[in-house]
């Protein structure tokens, strides 16, 4: 027949053509009338060698647990998936009101694009207002890594708020001045050792009452500002100006200077 | 001889406001009580009617006559060297102090100032040299 030969051919083609793409096809229901096919639609649908269905194993959906205890049958049959205990009335459910809120660790942080590696900023506040100071980088908080340099204004390594800072135009090449990577959040954290064991009436001194400058600030400074220093040296009267401080006076308003 | 500068053809004149801020025109003709025809083809403004409102009068004129053609404006205009002499000019010079002072940045005030003390300190010296030569030769 027809569609014998036709079946045949196709399977030669088809093992010839194992590792090439099969061969596009055309129609296996032969043209009775035009318009009309000699197979019907479920005819066409099913495979015409029956294929052997492998049985998969299947997870047992039950399981038999021996209980003990006396007259209670002994055993029980136990679902092992079991139907949901509740059936929402929304198709989506409902977002929880801290969907998307995440820990202060993961947020984004921005920096302005006018703040980059040694940029000149203006602090504006904390107890070193006023003076202008250096950026070196972004920490991991978001806060700004900034240093005086030390031996110029009194301004040691330091965090300092992007908020509370005013870029200025002014910028140092800090491409080749390598900051310690010792240089983290957690370094500069404020420490705290209050610990009240005995709290007898007023005993308010806490250990840490006052900041104790340790050996290792001084060493990192060091590091740091050894590089600056000669860098600020290069560019003329730089220095004087990270001596000096910011201050408005009569006629000098903010919105309208650049900085 | 209250007024000095008129407004008559060939008059250059400042534009105060508007879209041609900044730049010098002619007055080539006057159009009634607030317009005048305008033309500034070296200094990029094309002809026509600006209200006097916005003109500022300098003290150059250029011989022009009224309704001229913007090619014998030009010619006037660059035979008078009206460009050369507005830089020159201390209205001119104002103007380019003003811009710079504005786009000072925050280390540039920091340099002038630095400078300015300087300027004075060594102003004040001689003055104080002066000061005391005249008071030594009166006693």
């Amino acid at each position: 027949m027809a569609e014998g030969d036709k079946k045949k051919e196709g399977d030669k083609k088809k093992e010839g053509d194992q590792k090439k793409k099969a061969r596009k096809h055309g129609s296996r229901n032969p043209v009775l009338v035009r318009g009309i096919g000699r197979y019907s639609r479920s005819a066409m649908y099913a495979p015409v060698t029956k294929v052997e269905k492998k049985i998969k194993e299947r997870a047992p959906a039950k399981v038999v647990k021996t209980v003990g205890g006396d007259k209670n049958g002994g055993t029980r049959v136990v679902k092992l998936r079991k139907l949901p205990r509740y059936y929402p009335t929304e198709d989506v459910p409902r977002k929880l009101r801290s969907h998307g809120i995440k820990p202060f660790s993961q947020h984004r942080r921005k920096l302005r694009k006018s703040i980059s590696p040694g940029t000149v900023l203006i602090l504006l506040t904390g107890r070193h207002r006023g003076k202008r100071v250096v950026f070196l980088k972004q920490l991991g908080t978001g806060l700004l890594l900034v240093t005086g340099p030390l031996a110029l204004n009194r301004v040691p390594l330091r965090r300092a708020h992007q908020k509370f800072c005013i870029a200025t135009t002014t910028k140092v090449d800090i491409s080749s001045v390598k900051i310690p990577k010792t240089l983290t959040d957690t370094y500069f954290k404020k420490k705290k050792l209050r610990r009240p064991k005995h709290q007898e009436g007023e005993i308010f001194d806490t250990e840490k009452e006052k900041y104790q400058l340790t050996e290792q600030r001084k060493a990192d400074q060091k590091a740091v500002d050894s590089q600056l220093l000669p860098l600020i040296k290069k560019v003329p009267q730089l220095k004087g100006y990270l001596r000096s401080t910011f201050c408005l006076s009569n006629g000098v308003y903010p919105h309208k200077l650049v900085f | 001889n209250v007024f000095k500068r008129f407004v008559e053809i060939g008059r250059v004149a400042f534009v105060a406001f508007g879209p041609y801020e900044g730049k010098l025109v002619a007055i080539v003709d006057v159009i009634d009580q607030n317009r005048a025809l305008v033309d500034g083809p070296c200094t990029g403004v094309k002809r026509q009617a600006l209200p006097f409102k916005c003109l500022q009068l300098t003290d150059y004129v250029i011989k022009v006559p009224h309704s001229a053609r913007q090619k014998y404006v030009r010619r006037a205009w660059e035979k008078a060297e009206i460009n050369k002499k507005w830089e020159e000019s201390s209205w001119a010079k104002k103007i380019e102090a003003r811009k710079k002072r504005a786009t000072m940045s925050d280390f540039d005030r920091y340099k002038v100032m630095t400078a300015k003390k300087m300027r004075n300190k060594i102003i004040k010296h001689e003055v104080k040299k002066l000061q005391k030569a005249a008071a030594q030769k009166k006693a």
